[in-house]
């Protein structure tokens, strides 16, 4: 009998295809070509990502309420990062946060580029830094940095 | 939004899911696998039942009860019953149609899940004799893809009384 035992590494990986229905997908196409998308309510707030549904009246919204927002915006939270996953966006530390874009009245989860945990703080302002190439995904914004960063 | 804008809209996205973890098989699979490399499949036997249990982990699934007798199985059984895969889906290593069986080695008490191959899929039945087809020998490692499948060996079908208890 032996005291031994086997360990190996193991892997679950799997691809699955979301469709994105009748309001996302102009977000993402508007991701895509490089502006962001926010849904206007019956109360004139500015949801984004964009809600498929009026948060107060339940009625359907439709691609018509859509409304541009700014790329830039404002950090209300945010978690730092020090030592990322394989599948993080970054190699190296980043802050996980949530961006107000200027228009919007509600944030957006994004990746912030500050740094360091020091160059980052709620009420700063930042701006996206798109990908060169974007195919339609939320990672077409590669993250967001510090406004007059670049 | 203009005509062009909603020709080329973006209607669905990719979302890859992964998760990878160290597997650590236990004592009771470990005596299992270290086997495999020389062609042997070994169960274990509860002490009291004489329930036998392959892949063995370790314990009787019914009362809890250390299963520490190794019992030499063989590489030779039946299937129970099985599966007819006709769907492909991503990552698929094998051509569509092929088989799915619940394997019960001979002297086993507890099926386990196997690929059948060498064989037509319309005739693949209950009760049919199969043996198992190993890697080339310098392939041959602790784990089970050391058998690349089971093949039918042409014998005479098991009788369904000897394998009604084990379904």
């Amino acid at each position: 009998m032996t005291e031994h035992s086997f360990t190996a590494p193991h892997v679950i990986a799997y691809d699955y295809t979301r469709s994105l229905g009748p309001v996302l997908s102009h977000f993402v196409t508007g991701l895509r070509d490089g502006k962001v998308k926010g849904m206007r309510t019956s109360t004139g707030k500015v949801f984004v990502p964009p809600t498929e549904f009026d948060p107060d009246t339940y009625e359907d919204l439709g691609p018509d309420s859509l409304v541009d927002v700014a790329d830039s915006g404002v950090v209300t939270s945010w978690a730092w990062v020090s030592d990322p996953r394989p599948y993080h966006p970054f190699d190296r530390p980043f802050a996980w946060a949530l961006v107000r874009l200027d228009g919007a009245d509600t944030p957006l989860v994004h990746a912030v580029d500050a740094g360091s945990a020091e160059a980052i703080s709620t009420g700063m302002r930042v701006r996206a830094r798109w990908a060169s190439e974007r195919s339609g995904s939320i990672l077409d914004i590669e993250c967001f940095e510090p406004e007059g960063a670049q | 939004m203009s005509e062009g804008a909603t020709e080329d809209l973006v209607t669905g996205i990719v979302v890859p899911v992964s998760i990878q973890y160290d597997y650590t098989a236990g004592e009771a699979a470990s005596r299992f696998l270290a086997h495999i490399p020389e062609k042997r499949l070994v169960g274990q036997r509860h002490g009291d039942t004489g329930l036998v249990y392959v892949p063995p982990r370790g314990s009787d699934p019914a009362d809890g009860e250390p299963t520490e007798q190794d019992v030499e199985l063989g590489d030779k059984g039946i299937i129970t019953t099985f599966c007819v895969v006709n769907v492909p889906f991503a990552g698929q290593a094998v051509e569509c149609p092929y088989v799915c069986a619940q394997v019960l080695l001979d002297g086993a008490d507890i099926p386990f899940q196997a690929l059948i191959q060498e064989a037509d899929v319309e005739a693949i039945h209950a009760g049919m004799r199969i043996e198992a087809v190993w890697v080339d020998d310098d392939d041959l490692a602790p784990t089970l893809e050391s058998i690349r499948y089971f093949r039918p060996t042409g014998e005479p079908d098991a009788d369904p009384a000897s394998y009604k208890d084990h379904m």
